[in-house]
């Protein structure tokens, strides 16, 4: 058994550097890989072996979560190509984008001054971007399939991988608004849906 | 002659344990080669009441014999426990209105009981009960027991889990697993039969409630999502009608009952019994005779299912915020297993029937269910059981304390456990050579909503100008659901030392403290016992003595011989109340030694008396 173990996800699981992963062989993998190593095989091994399996399925688990889900996959992969993501705050709002934000920004406004009537407003406001971000997922499907054919490394990839980079980062500035968007309208439920990533 | 020894071989191996450490009620459980099995106390009982007691004697008394010390020492005596483990004095205040609690008044970050004249941790006083067990196990199984899996409430924090384990090192035993209590349960029902299907747990005990949705695939229990809340049991709905019965005596006999702590733990009892018999039929009757006063009333279910619909709502509640995280709708869960005592009531049996569509299974008794589960995962453990997985989850995100007072989550609520996440952090100013991180876990936005965990204090770093040093922290919470923190250096790779301050809890100190003092106090039970074997046999040598001199063979010996016995009495006397039980036996041997002619020539005179055929005294 060897004592170093893939840090990389996508050699964990043993599976290609892609963007499209068929779900179903990982969770495959997922369960072959815990039989295992996970830390109830390792009770009666040396400390050694026990703190080995430890570390496996952090990384197996922390995988899985990662590569399981579309978006997280395509930001990890970007992260490990060289194309960080880094920190997009609220504060740079993507140029197609402005319209809508400055429409929403009055409206919470308004509600904010005590009209109510603004409320119905915001739930159109909310399925807006609701469909905005469907319509980027979509978006991404065709861009991950663009990076996959691609050769690795080549200079159509690196394209594609800025194009998603763009793309990610457009999306999770709609999850914002949408974010505000809810806590405007019920402040109890801000709570819950912050506390989940909504992917 | 020898005996005739019979080799077991494997079976013969110390076994490794399960335990379902209730609020209530404690069981503790084994695998042989049938499958799961409870153990019973030897007196044929399977459960083990959560209820510990000072003895007269300064020794903690756990159990059955703890129940009727309730009644007769309440003020010695403590229960439901288990809602104080790993909480600060001011998390507990509601728990205090409804419960007995004496907290002593130096707690702080760990809450402090009296019992008596003394004072105990939650811990120790949860160590009373798991040594009870492990008593149990170890007369019933004829091997020392040593390791043990626990189970623990799903929704259950780090400080919570940390309590437990605590609890387990002070009583002996090597904890090698916590396990949640429902999925425990899922591995008893051995619903893997069915390959593969969705499951919830409905888990509705004394005093903690859980919901869990598993996914079940050849033989894997993976966990989807879990829910609950820590402080929602059967022991609630007793308060509720404990209240009740309260105000009546209160107009009835215009006393004050509540502070009768006797009274107030009668009474207990008898809605306990009402509670109970309601589940079997429609009405009930709260009796209580005390000092010449009869209280009688009756309950029917209607009565009961109002005043408890608020609490089965909470519950419910929690279902639903559970199966949103699975991303779930009721109709696709597959089997609904039902745990708990609580789950006896009919009316939650039906509220769990109407959420979920399906009729949950009840087979296996609700009370025993956890710790058959908890001796299957320890047959997972011992490699005797090979085909199950338990993959489970963290119910609570854990995050760091950032800017402004808000958390920033580095591992989200039901990510599948081992889980882990890396942050690097760097100094404010120039020659910093520490960093103090803030964790806590929680669900919500700001620090001041979540609950604190520990402060980790990276130490020694190297002197650099500011926003220089790079040090890499991994927070790894492990099978346990109990988090680990490492830290190294980036630039140099060294590891970087990190020193631990639970916010709630014992520290590593306190607990080896805890360990050594029990270590010195069995050693000093030991020690007392041994002068006490001592003394007993120096009372019978010396009653032998004193009889043998008034026989016709003490006159037969020479006056130096007289000489020595009568010494050797009193050197045996003079050290007889000393605590040396070496000593004691030195001087017995003595006298032994001294007395030895004396019972020679006894023997002989008996010998020819016999021979003359007469008889001799």
């Amino acid at each position: 058994m060897s004592s170093t173990l893939p840090r990389n996800y996508y050699d964990f699981f043993g599976i290609e550097r892609k963007l499209t992963v068929d779900t179903d062989v990982l969770q495959r993998r997922f369960y072959e890989l815990n039989r295992h190593w996970h830390p109830d095989r390792f009770t009666r091994k040396s400390p050694d072996e026990q703190a080995q399996a430890l570390e496996a399925t952090a990384i197996l688990n922390d995988g899985y979560r990662t590569l399981r889900d579309p978006v997280k996959r395509a930001e990890y992969l970007l992260t490990e190509e060289g194309f960080p993501i880094g920190e997009q705050r609220s504060k740079d709002v993507p140029p197609e984008l402005l319209e809508e934000v400055f429409e929403l920004n009055m409206m919470l406004e308004e509600l904010k001054a005590g009209d109510e009537s603004t409320c119905s407003q915001l739930e159109g406001a909310r399925q807006n971007f609701l469909d905005m971000r469907a319509s980027i997922e979509r978006e991404l499907e065709v861009l991950f399939a663009k990076y996959d054919a691609a050769e690795a490394h080549s200079k159509a990839a690196k394209q594609a991988l800025q194009e998603i980079r763009g793309v990610l980062n457009r999306r999770r500035y709609i999850e914002n608004l949408v974010r505000d968007v809810d806590g405007a309208l019920d402040p109890s439920i801000a709570v819950a849906e912050t506390a989940e990533d909504r992917l | 002659m020898g005996t005739l020894q019979i080799d077991f071989g494997e079976d013969r191996k110390s076994k490794i344990v399960g335990i379902d450490l209730g609020t209530t009620n404690s069981l503790i459980a084994y695998m042989d080669l049938t499958g799961p099995r409870i153990i019973e106390d030897s007196e044929g009982r399977k459960i083990v009441p959560s209820i510990v007691s000072l003895s007269e004697d300064g020794k903690l008394v756990a159990g059955e014999p703890a129940r009727e010390l309730l009644l007769t020492h309440p003020e010695r005596t403590v229960y439901s426990v288990k809602r104080l483990m790993g909480r600060g004095v001011g998390d507990v205040q509601e728990e205090l209105k409804l419960f007995p609690f004496r907290i002593a008044s130096d707690s702080e970050s760990v809450i402090k009981l009296n019992l008596g004249d003394r004072t105990f941790t939650p811990p120790e006083i949860s160590a009373a009960v798991l040594r009870q067990l492990k008593n149990n196990a170890e007369a019933a199984l004829g091997t020392p027991v040593s390791e043990a899996v626990i189970t623990v409430p799903a929704y259950f924090n780090d400080a919570q889990r940390q309590a437990t384990k605590d609890a387990g090192r002070l009583a002996g035993l090597e904890v090698l697993r916590l396990v949640n209590e429902p999925t425990a349960a899922s591995l008893a029902y051995g619903l893997d039969k069915r390959q593969d299907g969705i499951i919830a747990v409905y888990d509705f005990g004394g005093g903690t409630f859980d919901i869990s949705i598993l996914r079940l695939h050849d033989g894997i229990f993976e966990v989807l999502a879990t829910n609950g809340d820590t402080h929602l049991g059967g022991d609630d709905i007793d308060n509720l009608l404990l209240r009740i019965a309260l105000e009546d005596v209160e107009t009835e006999w215009g006393q004050d009952l509540s502070q009768d702590s006797e009274g107030v733990q009668r009474m207990r009892r008898a809605v306990i019994r009402a509670k109970e018999e309601l589940s079997f039929v429609p009405e009930a009757t709260v009796e209580l005779s005390y000092k010449g006063k009869t209280y009688q009333r009756s309950i029917d279910r209607t009565l009961f299912d109002r005043l408890i619909a608020p609490i089965i709502e909470r519950t419910l509640a929690s279902c639903r915020s559970c199966l949103a995280d699975a991303k779930l709708t009721p109709e696709q869960i597959n089997e609904v297993v039902m745990v708990g005592g609580s789950t006896r009531i009919p009316r939650v049996r039906t509220a769990v029937e109407r959420l979920f569509k399906a009729k949950p299974h009840t087979e296996l008794n609700p009370d025993e269910v956890v710790a058959l589960g908890a001796a299957v995962q320890a047959g997972i453990l011992a490699g005797d059981v090979e085909n199950k997985l338990l993959l489970d989850v963290t119910p609570l995100s854990l995050g760091i304390e950032i800017m402004g007072g808000v958390v920033s989550k580095l591992i989200h609520r039901n990510s599948t456990i081992p889980a882990s996440a890396t942050e690097t952090f760097t100094t404010a100013v120039e020659g910093q050579r520490n960093v103090l991180i803030h964790v806590l876990q929680g669900e919500r936005e700001l620090v001041k909503d979540c609950r604190s965990l520990a402060r980790f204090d990276l130490k020694d770093i190297q002197p650099l100008p500011a926003g220089m040093a790079r040090i890499e922290v991994r927070f790894l919470i492990d099978a346990n659901g109990i988090l680990n923190v490492t830290a190294r250096d980036a630039r140099t790779g060294k590891e970087q030392t990190v020193e631990v301050k639970p916010s709630y809890g014992l520290t590593e100190e306190q607990v080896e403290a805890m360990i050594q003092e029990s270590f010195d106090k069995a050693e000093e039970d030991m020690r007392e016992r041994q002068v006490r074997e001592a003394r007993v046999e120096a009372d019978n040598i010396l009653a032998a003595t004193e009889k043998a001199q008034k026989n016709e063979a003490w006159e037969a010996l020479s006056d130096n011989e007289r000489r020595a016995i009568e010494s050797a009495k009193r050197e045996l006397r003079a050290v007889y109340h000393g605590n040396d039980h070496r000593l004691i036996n030195e001087k017995i041997d003595a006298l032994n030694h001294a007395t030895q002619t004396l019972a020679e020539n006894m023997m002989n005179t008996a010998v020819r008396g016999a021979l003359r055929g007469t008889k001799i005294d």
